[in-house]
């Protein structure tokens, strides 16, 4: 064990930065520089000149650009969309997924190689075509699930103002609940099965041994689930741009990074896209820093 | 204290388990005892985890379902017909739409993402997997705070540096090119994150050490040791690496306004912005739909097991 510190030490410093130069000349590139550079066009604005010709001139506002943010009804607005999509996906995929493998590893489960292709396929699905699919399953006149429902007596419109929330989310639950599953199903595989058959000697049935002997045993699993799905949810951006197409209950400033797209391509304010996108930044990792320590002392526990 | 009570004496339980089977030769992946089980759930319990294993499975594949047989309809068909029924058979028609559309921009468009994505796996990948093995295997100053700033990388959106990335692409005049998406799509923070699991569990340290002794450089034991001991690792991080690529949308929507550029995904979504005006646009949008999702389909599912170590290797810490 010395010794391989040793040597690994004596090829260490020139050729590690060799091996890692790659990496992190592409990381600054693309991550950094883009994230300093924004940061420091989110304080100036441009402002046109009195007369309204002679172009404008760039000045310092210092944090004007953030508190117009923040003032903007369009964009707080769209927070709490993301807000309120947060608490109705992540319970549903999480939930979803944690059933599903529960019930993927139980021993009377047939084909599960069969069942795990399935549940996987449509994380092969783009998310704009998921999206695309979708935005047909709800429209009236093409839709099985509308047509169906009609014929049961209910009528439905997936796209009105008030569930088009509902249906992104189901869009989003669709894409990342059968990635979830085989995630969490490798974690179930990994539970030795004696403790399993011992449980079963004890007397527990099925269900008993899945909710208190499997389930505490994957809760390392889920908390990686969850600490990407907050990530994830975030980047929200494809699907109601798509789903924006087919329908006007979606604005160009749904949630925040349509907010921010429409602020840098539509209202030409780059100073305020720059702000708004060190928001959503910071958001997203205040959000997962917080996830982090929330799983490493529920996982300690 | 469930899992204290579970993971800490389970030396006990295991003798009762063995004794319940006196032979200890079971095959690997078969649990044991699991047709006793089965007998004692009954074929209740055993029927109820099936059908919503059926059902769960149905509601993941019914959407790519209506999409095979959306494709092989005409309009008519598309708006008049069940579903899951077929109409006339326009498939070919449809195809011969796609490729007629806005003078076969479509291969175009399919050429480009198999570019980028390809691109993105193979060259990101080994950028990955050397960062990677680097971190696994190399002492040296300031490590943590390094492998900290992947970790960083790991934890901010990707949306979230979009515009960041455009702002600065526009500053030195890359937008609308095609170094716009191939400069982005090397970055992969978590692959270099899986890479060092990998590089952990593929390539002994004694391995490495007999290569030195031998007296081969530490670049030349990577890439005649190292990087075929971690080949299974480097196909799983590409395959990552492509299906990101291939689906990124919001990238190449904000950085490139030729036509002749785009990848498939942007495309799509163009022409499905015609189809809403005009239904007759949607036997053609859904068709390009379906060819730009079968190349992924048929790479899924031929590279299952790699797909499947990918995702174990990323929930483990």
């Amino acid at each position: 064990m010395a010794r391989k510190t040793s040597t690994m030490s004596g090829t260490g410093g020139r050729t590690a930065a060799l091996f890692l130069f790659p990496f992190f000349a592409v990381f600054a590139v693309a991550m950094i520089a883009p994230v300093v550079y924004s940061l420091v066009l989110s304080f100036y604005a441009q402002q046109k000149s009195g007369l309204g010709f002679g172009g404008a001139k760039t000045s310092f506002v210092g944090l004007e650009n953030y508190v117009q943010v923040f003032q903007s009804e369009t964009f707080t607005g769209g927070l709490g969309r993301l807000a309120l999509y947060c608490l109705i996906y992540i319970p549903c995929m999480v939930g979803g997924a944690v059933v599903f493998a529960l019930l993927l590893d139980a021993t009377v489960a047939r084909a599960r190689k069969l069942f795990q292709l399935l549940v996987f396929l449509p994380h092969a699905v783009p998310g704009v075509i998921a999206a695309l699919i979708w935005a047909y399953l709800y429209t009236p006149g093409v839709s099985p699930l509308v047509q169906a429902l009609q014929s049961g007596g209910i009528q439905l419109n997936f796209l009105d103002a008030h569930l088009v929330l509902p249906s992104i989310v189901n869009i989003a639950v669709w894409e990342w609940t059968g990635y979830n599953v085989i995630i969490l199903f490798t974690a179930l595989q990994a539970v030795p099965r004696e403790i399993l058959e011992a449980a079963r000697v004890d007397g527990a049935g099925e269900i008993r041994a899945a909710l208190s002997i499997k389930f505490p045993l994957i809760l390392p699993a889920l908390s990686v689930i969850i600490l990407f799905t907050v990530i994830g949810t975030l980047q929200l951006f494809t699907e109601p741009s798509i789903i924006s197409k087919a329908t006007a209950s979606v604005t160009s400033t749904w949630v925040p990074n349509l907010w921010a797209y429409d602020a840098a391509f539509n209202r030409h304010n780059l100073n305020q896209a720059a702000a708004a996108s060190i928001i959503i930044a910071l958001l997203a990792a205040g959000l997962s820093l917080a996830v982090t320590r929330f799983s490493s002392r529920m996982n300690k526990a | 204290m469930i899992t204290e009570t579970v993971s800490a004496p389970s030396r006990p339980s295991a003798g009762v388990a063995r004794r319940k089977h006196d032979d200890g030769s079971r095959p690997g992946g078969k649990r044991p005892g699991g047709n006793r089980l089965s007998r004692e759930g009954g074929f209740a319990s055993a029927f109820t985890v099936n059908a919503l294993l059926v059902l769960g499975c149905a509601y993941m594949v019914l959407p790519v379902l209506w999409l095979f047989f959306a494709a092989t309809k005409d309009t008519a068909d598309l708006y008049g017909t069940p579903a899951y029924s077929l109409g006339r058979f326009a498939f070919v028609e449809n195809i011969a739409a796609v490729i007629g559309q806005d003078g076969g921009i479509f291969f175009r468009w399919m050429g480009n993402s198999v570019l980028y994505a390809g691109f993105g796996a193979v060259l990101g990948g080994l950028v990955s997997v050397m960062a990677g093995y680097a971190f696994d295997k190399f002492q040296f100053r300031g490590k943590k705070a390094w492998f900290g700033f992947v970790l960083l990388g790991v934890l901010i959106p990707n949306t979230a540096t979009v515009l960041p990335m455009y702002l600065l692409a526009s500053v030195f005049g890359i937008t609308n090119t095609v170094w716009a998406i191939l400069i982005p799509v090397l970055c992969n923070p978590f692959g270099v994150y899986l890479a060092r699991v990998y590089s952990s569990s593929y390539v002994p340290d004694e391995t490495l050490e007999a290569a030195r002794v031998d007296g081969a450089g530490p670049v030349r034991s990577f890439f005649s040791l190292g990087l075929p001991m971690m080949m299974p690792g480097f196909i799983t991080i590409a395959l990552f690496q492509f299906v990101g690529a291939w689906n990124n949308f919001m990238l190449p929507l904000v950085m490139l306004q030729d036509q002749q550029l785009l990848p498939v995904s942007v495309g799509i979504s163009i022409w499905q912005g015609y189809s809403v005006p005009q239904p007759e646009f949607s036997p053609m949008v859904i068709t390009a739909s379906l060819l730009s999702v079968i190349p992924l389909l048929i790479a899924f599912i031929m590279l299952q097991r790699f797909w499947k170590s990918g995702l174990t290797a990323g929930s483990v810490k």
